[in-house]
């Protein structure tokens, strides 16, 4: 399991990049929904979310998932191409899927990347 | 134990295996002052003497086949049936499977409905088409539904064309009672409105419009224009189709629709007293994932086998549970199965012989009762197999004259439209004889 | 390329090939509307006759069925459908009535309709009954737009919340979610019971109500099934049945005696209209004294009285506080409730008593044969069905490679899956029209794949490899998203 350092975790797997405020879902969210087919940003660029709204919904073969927004503010930006390439949440959770990002806020309950390691292990059983 | 195969001796193996001395010790669990309540039904009738009831409520109905000369629609439609359609419908292969969740043993469902979505979209001139659902106006309803999942309940208007059935316009407003919608439109007695008039009641607000084809009144509009101006707003149309007319007239598909549904009981779904029926619903690709009911996608099996599966699941209930875009879980599997007999043994031919045949006899039955005095057409527009006759005295009374003859007139639609009292809606099909509607206009020429 | 079994009727179709004809038209001929108006191809296979009846027989020899074998797909209530029920509900008097037709024409239909909802309410214990609804995730959604009626007429507001158990149904929170009410999770307690303390605490001045599965998904009846109702009824809130799993409780128990306010039948499962591949079914609604008012519209009720002599006159009524129309027309009348008629006049009160009897003992008795192999995390008399756990200390196989493996010795698997509650849950339910051979037949070949899963699990997971088809890649299907075909490329469409 990836978890890179520089991040932010929440329990519900979203990751938070607390210096450009880039959004996505962790590489534990996206190996337990296996194979996403399909995901909806819910909000638009403008709009102000707090921590904990429902950001974006993500469909695997077997699964649905709703994303929230790991810290509040303003939605500075929209990744509009992940709808069309809804795979690239498998292969790079980190990169290329990043869902928005979100500008001038304060995080939300976030973890480090060690805690959230831990927090991840102790629910593998 | 009609239909219970095991025998005393087996029973009581089975209830010493389980542990226990009598079938009544498995019910412990129930609150013993409400347990084995003596229920008030009629004894148990045989095979024999079911029938023989059934029969008899059966002949005590007057039906379209051996008492009365039909010419009622408005939604409903009687049309020849070829022998195959239920010959392979009685497969027990077919109708006692359940829904194919288990694909490797339900490839003949999951084709055949493969199938069915094929022959929808060809003939809507859609992208896509679900499993179907429960019928013409629940269809209609999911698609206001897809439209508010679509806008995220951004924006909550429908303009409802008047001339959309009214039932289906009455299910409509069920089904979305609690979800806050403003509804426009949908006034009976402005049903004269023509499709460019509802062009000002959409706004950036829209979320959806419907409008039905060719319309309750079996008029035939081009919507084309009413489309372009809704999608400048930024709303979706929703076209509620007759897949009979579908056969002859210009796809909704080709008119730019983005949900085109409909009753396809018309293909090869008896009247059965109204229902069931079989709702079709097709749209766009880009809708699908806002799209509800079942989806049959093609893949391949662990041998390389081409083969087909549910997919898209985790749109669905039993996953996505409360954010659902709906809790359908069915869809009517046997009658889209039966559509698709019906299709495909009538084949493209065939289905234009229908088409022509409904709309020849329609425009012969129009002609000769508008030479009737009194009587008229009141429509101009062009129309297909169903059309709206204006009579000397109100509809109620021109039926029960009609009836009183041995024929079902057609639909009083001042039962809808207050001010349409004298209006009969008068369908005709391929089942309708030349001398079928000789007899109906020579009876109402001698009405007084 | 993969391996083409049999080709769709699209591929299937050739220029000019005819299958069923109409007649020449024998009224003068009309032109036709103007080209604008009219479409320019239709794009739909051409066949022959024979050669749409071999598609479809092909078709069908790739289903497995009721009529094939046992099918213990836990929920869904899998029994043999007679056959007289096809014939009855094909009598002309049913199949060639029109549903606008004058009441006066079709009293048939409606005395078997009002009869029909006589005994359903005889049997459930309710005040009334609508036929309307089209299925059972039509029946829920009706009931609880009633209950949302009940209380908005009331002017108590404030009531947003739907108690609804973790064992449920997904339909239910759907329901909810069509309403946009607020659902809130209830546990299970460590016997498959509602968690009491849960529930006292959800249970506020905000409840709509709850929505209950009895028995429930684990086929467990709720122990303290009183304290349950009573705890719901003491905060205002309404109780709604889910009879998805009637067929345990016909002649046992009816719901309306139990307190429940509102309940859906599935006439597909309990009734044996059979499930079609997946439809059409049928799903009245049965409701107490204090929702009767809000029932669907139309009714049947009587319009005239009767006397010794004349039969009294049917037709359709309106409730006052109707929520309105739910479909078109009348429910699913000739393939729902003439079917169902049929089986319940042949069976009578006893022979329904029967049914559900005899179902709980072949679940019992399934249940009784499996313990020993199988985890079953709820382990008490059960009712129509039972969960167990499909896998084993120390092995990676899983319910689903169970279910797979269950093929090559000819059975249909259990559910899987849920109740989402139970780890690979394997849900049976083997209805009462099975025999004892078949159901010891069952138990030997889960009890052999247990012993494969130890010995040689790679025969479960290459499972099934005795079917036509194996298993299926569904990310493929998800991805691309093939989903329909066309006439092949450059077919004449002329």
């Amino acid at each position: 399991m990836n978890t890179p350092s520089n991040l932010k975790y929440t329990k519900s797997d979203e990751w938070f990049d607390p210096a450009t405020g880039a959004v996505g879902i962790s590489d534990y969210a996206q190996s337990q929904l296996s194979d996403i087919v399909f995901v909806e940003i819910l909000v638009d660029e403008g709009e102000e979310v707090t921590a904990g709204k429902a950001i974006a919904s993500v469909e695997s073969v077997k699964a649905s998932s709703e994303i929230y927004a790991p810290a509040a503010g303003k939605v500075s930006a929209v990744n509009k191409g992940l709808s069309d390439a809804p795979e690239t949440l498998n292969s790079d959770p980190f990169g290329a899927a990043w869902m928005i990002k979100i500008e001038g806020g304060s995080a939300g309950e976030v973890m480090d990347a060690a805690e959230y390691e831990k927090y991840c292990e102790g629910r593998s059983h | 134990m009609t239909y219970i195969p095991i025998s005393p001796a087996e029973r009581d193996a089975m209830l010493k295996t389980v542990g226990v001395k009598s079938l009544d010790d498995l019910f412990e669990a129930i609150p013993a002052k409400h347990r084995f309540p003596d229920l008030n039904l009629p004894p148990a009738l045989t095979e024999m003497e079911a029938g023989a009831h059934l029969g008899d409520m059966a002949s005590s109905n007057e039906n379209v086949r051996e008492h009365l000369i039909s010419f009622l629609g408005a939604g409903a439609y009687h049309h020849y049936i070829p022998s195959v359609v239920d010959h392979i419908l009685r497969r027990g292969e077919f109708y006692t499977a359940y829904t194919p969740y288990q694909p490797e043993i339900s490839q003949g469902t999951l084709q055949a409905i493969f199938e069915y979505q094929s022959l929808m979209t060809n003939l809507t001139g859609m992208e896509v088409s679900n499993a179907s659902h429960y019928d013409g106006a629940t269809a209609t309803a999911e698609a206001v539904n897809l439209a508010y999942a679509q806008f995220r309940g951004k924006r909550k208007k429908i303009v409802m064309s008047p001339t959309v059935h009214p039932q289906y316009r009455e299910v409509i407003r069920t089904y979305t009672q609690a979800m806050g919608l403003e509804e426009v439109g949908d006034d009976a007695s402005n049903h004269e409105v023509t499709p460019e008039a509802m062009i000002s009641l959409i706004d950036e607000s829209t979320m959806l419009v419907v409008v039905q084809y060719p319309d309750f009144f079996g008029r035939i509009f081009d919507y084309k224009k009413l489309i372009d101006a809704a999608h400048e707003k930024g709303a979706l149309v929703c076209v509620v189709a007759n897949p009979t007319a579908l056969l002859m007239l210009k796809s909704p598909g080709e008119m730019g629709a983005d949900i085109v549904v409909g009753e396809a009981q018309p293909f090869g779904i008896p009247l059965w007293y109204g229902g069931p029926y079989l709702g079709f619903f097709t749209t766009k690709k880009s809708y699908v994932h806002k799209m509800a009911g079942r989806l049959v996608g093609e893949t391949v099996d662990a041998r390389g086998n081409r083969s087909y599966v549910l997919t898209l699941t985790a749109r669905e209930q039993h996953i996505k549970r409360e954010r659902a875009t709906s809790n359908i879980c069915t869809n009517q599997g046997l009658l889209a199965l039966g559509c698709s007999v019906y299709m495909s043994v009538l084949g493209k031919q065939g289905l234009q012989e229908v088409a022509n045949l409904c709309y020849q006899k329609a425009h012969y039955a129009a002609a000769e009762l508008s030479k009737i005095d009194g009587f008229g057409l009141c429509h101009v527009e062009p129309f297909f197999h169903e059309f709206v006759l204006c009579c000397p005295k109100p509809a109620s009374e021109v039926n029960q004259y009609l009836l009183d003859n041995g024929i079902l007139g057609g639909y009083d639609l001042g039962k809808d439209y207050p001010d349409m009292q004298n209006h009969l809606l008068v369908a005709v099909t391929e089942m309708n004889s030349k001398d079928e509607i000789d007899s109906l206009v020579e009876i109402l020429k001698e009405m007084k | 390329m993969a391996t083409v079994i049999e080709p769709t009727i699209f591929e299937l179709s050739s220029p000019g090939r005819r299958g069923v004809k109409m007649p020449a038209s024998d009224v003068p001929t009309t032109a036709l509307p103007p080209k604008e108006l009219l479409r320019s191809e239709l794009p739909l296979p051409e066949l022959a006759e024979v050669d749409v009846v071999r598609h479809y027989m092909k078709l069908s020899s790739f289903n497995y069925s009721v009529d094939s074998g046992f099918y213990p797909l836990g929920s869904c209530t899998m029994k043999y459908n007679p056959k007289i029920n096809e014939d009855t509900c094909r009598y002309p008097g049913f199949l060639f009535t029109h549903p606008l037709q004058p009441i006066e024409t079709v009293q048939g239909n409606l005395a078997l309709m009002y009869e029909m909802q006589e005994w359903l309410m005889e049997i459930s214990g309710f005040a009334g009954v609508t036929l309307q609804p089209a299925a059972g995730a039509h029946g829920e959604f009706t009931g609880v737009l009633m209950m949302a009626a009940y209380h908005k007429l009331r002017g108590d507001t404030k009531r947003t919340k739907m108690l609804i158990p973790d064992a449920a149904h997904g339909t239910n929170p759907a329901s909810v979610g069509m309403l946009g009410m607020s659902v809130v999770t209830i546990p299970s307690d460590s016997r498959g019971n509602v968690d009491l303390k849960a529930l006292e605490a959800a249970c506020d001045d905000t409840v709509v109500g709850m929505m209950l599965t009895n028995p429930n998904t684990l086929g467990m009846f709720d122990e303290n099934i009183e304290k349950v109702v009573n705890m719901v009824k003491d905060c205002g809130g309404l109780m709604y049945g889910d009879g998805a799993n009637l067929n345990a409780l016909l002649g046992i128990v009816r719901p309306g005696d139990l307190g429940f306010d509102v309940m859906h039948f599935n006439l597909h499962k309990t009734f044996a209209v059979p499930h079609g591949g997946g439809g059409p079914g049928s799903g009245p609604v049965g409701v107490s004294q204090r929702l009767v008012d809000f029932l669907p519209s139309p009714l049947v009720g009587i319009v005239e009285e009767g006397d010794e002599e004349t039969a009294p006159l049917y037709g359709f009524v309106t409730p006052k506080n109707s929520i309105g129309r739910m479909k078109a027309f009348h429910g699913h009348f000739g393939g729902g409730l003439v079917r169902s008629y049929t089986y319940i006049a042949m069976h009578g009160p006893d022979g329904l008593k029967d049914i559900s009897q005899y179902a709980v003992l072949n679940a019992n008795y399934l249940q009784a044969r499996l313990r020993d192999t199988y985890k079953i995390p709820y382990d008490r008399i059960c009712m129509h069905e039972f969960v167990m756990e499909g896998r084993f200390e120390g092995s990676d196989i899983r319910a689903l490679d169970i279910s797979k493996r269950l093929m090559d010795y000819n059975f249909h698997p259990p559910t899987n899956y849920f109740p989402l509650i139970v780890h690979e849950a394997l849900m049976i339910e083997p209805t009462e029209t099975e025999n004892k051979d078949t159901l010891d037949r069952f138990a030997d070949a889960l009890i052999k794949i247990a012993e494969e899963a130890k010995t040689q699990p790679d025969l479960l997971h290459n499972a099934p490899s005795t079917t036509k088809f194996g298993r299926m890649d569904e990310v493929k299907a998800a991805r691309e998203l093939v989903l329909c075909c066309w006439l092949p490329e450059g077919y004449d469409l002329s």
